[in-house]
């Protein structure tokens, strides 16, 4: 091979900044398609938990996904509890699916979770359905337990949790 | 063959036009001189058929274009409106519904026609993936526009099909938000799908464009296998096959006047003239008769990434395929192996899809699990193994002896004993 000459530099420059200048140029065209601001504006949604009576769970909108709330009865809290957690799919105890009140105490009655199966996106089934008496996703067969854990089925994970807080006793504000 | 142009300009304008842009001569080497083997049979006339499909969704699709409204809360509508109330709107819409499932069919029957042909050997190993990549953009194409009509099984099917891609560690949710533009399936979801299905049968066109050209320069393939050798093999390809594609063309499409005449929704599915809910799913999600297969591939392997990703390698391999197939002999008819293992894989192909279509539990999802592996094993495992210890059957020396006689003279590079051909 022969040295390079100055030829060669002025090619290989050349190439360069026209990648670059391609990749840069490209780079809006793909980003479009991300969620716009007003799609990121539509962020959150309350809750008033005072209307969700024992052994009910009612199904609000948030950010275009169902959001599970579901006031739990104490055996289905006790069944949560009694599982073994290093034993599961996606290892989490009962509380660390809940968020404490502003004061750090707990109520675990209510669980709130967003209300899309892990596998590939439908709306399980609730009323205490599935082999594990929580939910149960028809689509593919996925099973989980009385706080959302994925017990049996193609999902890789439990329900979501979204990010929540407790604006006072009874009312939640989700997102 | 691209060989010799034999055509002549003969008055003085078209040889004025030769000159300048030879478009005349172009047609006349590819679509009428063109010389073809002439014991093509009728598996060979999927590729005409095709192509007119393609033309027909086109002209339907930018039909219902100019009725229909791509948002949330009017395309269910749109779409009742088109078929109920603009004035044959009911017959372009059904055309263009069932056309794709009459542009799978063929397609799908195209595809076997080239793996027991051994068409996708060399020299046609180009040809072979542009198909592939044609068929990719079809199930793209015709996935977004099932999304469209925004009915329940619409709305799930763009659910479950896009949540595939959060099966990827790490940048799974990245490309699941950006490809909704958003957190779940929504308005700018369907807008983007209708931008994309408006777009993609226009890169379809362009892809079938060099699939043809890459056709043209080694020249078809045919049922023997046996190359082009010399003139006596071939006939000019008008008026011979105009005619006998023609005429198949016009069995196929009696068939798909069938189906837009007298069962329009035979292949289509009832939850889809119930409009999106995203709170309610239905009970059993179901893509499509022609994705069946791919997806019992999916939900026949219990994990997640495993799943998605074994379905998408069903596709990849066909890409590898050329280099899978170790045997020198192209078609199946002079291979007594492995025709058998060919019929077997056009069965697990069709337990495939129905198991597709049933819940996957108890024997079901044993024979998508044994039929899955049967796919992969077909491509990975039989192909290249029996293509080295098979002992073909003696192949006719041209094209010209299979079909006038001098059955039986071996190929000069057959290894096997001289003995009749079939
Ligand atoms: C490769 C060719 C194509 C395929 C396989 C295809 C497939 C489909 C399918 C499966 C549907 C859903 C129909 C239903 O279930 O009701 C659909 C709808 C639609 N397509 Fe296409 N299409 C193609 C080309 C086109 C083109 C070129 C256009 C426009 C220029 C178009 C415009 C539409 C529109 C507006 C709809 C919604 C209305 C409806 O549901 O009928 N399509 N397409
Ligand atoms: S989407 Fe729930 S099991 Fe597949």
């Amino acid at each position: 091979m022969s040295e390079p000459s100055r030829r060669d530099f002025i090619y290989i420059a050349a190439g360069a900044a026209a990648a670059a200048g391609g990749a840069l140029t490209l780079w809006p065209f793909i980003d479009q398609m991300n969620p716009a601001a007003d799609t990121l504006a539509l962020a959150s949604t309350e809750v008033d938990l005072s209307q969700v009576t024992e052994g009910q769970q009612i199904t609000v909108m948030w950010r275009g996904k169902p959001v599970f709330v579901r006031h739990r009865t104490p055996a289905e809290i006790e069944e949560a509890r009694s599982v073994d957690v290093s034993g599961l799919r996606d290892p989490a105890t009962d509380q660390e699916r809940l968020v404490p009140l502003s004061g750090g105490e707990y109520q675990p009655q209510f669980l709130i979770m967003v209300g899309i199966c892990t596998h590939l996106g439908c709306v399980p089934l609730g009323n205490r359905s599935g082999d594990y008496d929580g939910w149960f996703c028809p689509c593919h067969g996925s099973h989980y337990d009385t706080a959302g854990r994925i017990r049996k089925g193609p999902a890789p994970k439990n329900l979501e949790v979204p990010g929540y807080e407790y604006l006072s006793d009874t009312v939640v504000k989700i997102g | 063959m691209s060989g010799p142009s034999t055509y002549e300009p003969k008055t003085g304008i078209e040889k004025w036009l030769d000159s300048r842009l030879p478009i005349v001569r172009f047609s006349q080497d590819t679509m009428i001189n063109f010389p073809t083997p002439k014991n093509l049979n009728y598996w060979y006339t999927f590729g005409g058929i095709l192509s007119l499909i393609l033309v027909v969704q086109i002209v339907t699709g930018i039909v219902l274009a100019m009725h229909y409204v791509a948002h949330v809360d009017y395309a269910f509508e749109s779409v009742q409106r088109i078929r109920r109330d603009v004035p044959w709107g009911w017959m372009i819409q059904y055309i263009h519904a069932n056309g794709a499932s009459m542009f799978f069919l063929a397609v799908y029957l195209h595809m076997f026609r080239g793996l027991y042909y051994g068409s996708y050997k060399a020299p046609r190993e180009i040809l072979w993936i542009l198909g592939v990549v044609i068929f990719l953009l079809m199930m793209a194409t015709a996935f977004m526009g099932y999304v469209l009509p925004w009915g329940q099984m619409s709305y799930w099917g763009a659910v479950v099909i896009t949540n595939l891609f959060g099966a990827l560690p790490i940048i799974g949710e990245t490309i699941t938000t950006w490809l909704w533009g958003g957190f779940s399936v929504d308005n700018p979801t369907l807008n983007r799908f209708f931008s994309l299905h408006y777009l993609l049968p226009f890169a379809i066109a362009g892809v079938v464009a060099l699939h043809v050209w890459a056709l043209h320069v080694p020249g078809n393939n045919n049922p023997t296998g046996v190359s082009v050798k010399s003139g006596k093999d071939t006939v000019p390809f008008h008026p011979y096959y105009t005619v006998k594609d023609g005429f198949a063309l016009l069995l196929f499409f009696i068939l798909f006047a069938v189906f837009v005449f007298y069962m329009p929704d035979i292949l289509g599915h009832a939850d889809n003239y119930i409009p999106a809910d995203p709170l309610v799913t239905p009970s059993h999600i179901v893509p499509e008769w022609y994705f069946l297969p791919f997806y019992a591939i999916l939900r026949a392997i219990p994990d997640k990434l495993m799943g998605v990703l074994a379905m998408f390698a069903s596709i990849g391999v066909l890409f590898i395929l050329p280099w899978l197939d170790t045997s020198r002999v192209r078609s199946m008819r002079y291979r007594p192996v492995m025709r058998w293992f060919f019929l077997i894989f056009v069965g697990a192909c069709l337990l495939l899809g129905y198991c597709g279509g049933q819940n996957p539990e108890g024997w079901v999802l044993h024979a998508s699990r044994l039929a899955t592996v049967y796919y992969f094993a077909y491509f990975l495992l039989i192909l290249p193994i029996v293509g080295l210890i098979e002992t073909p059957k003696p192949r006719p020396a041209s094209i010209a002896d299979s079909i006038h006689g001098d059955r039986g003279k071996p190929r000069s590079d057959t290894a096997a004993t001289p003995a009749p051909a079939e």
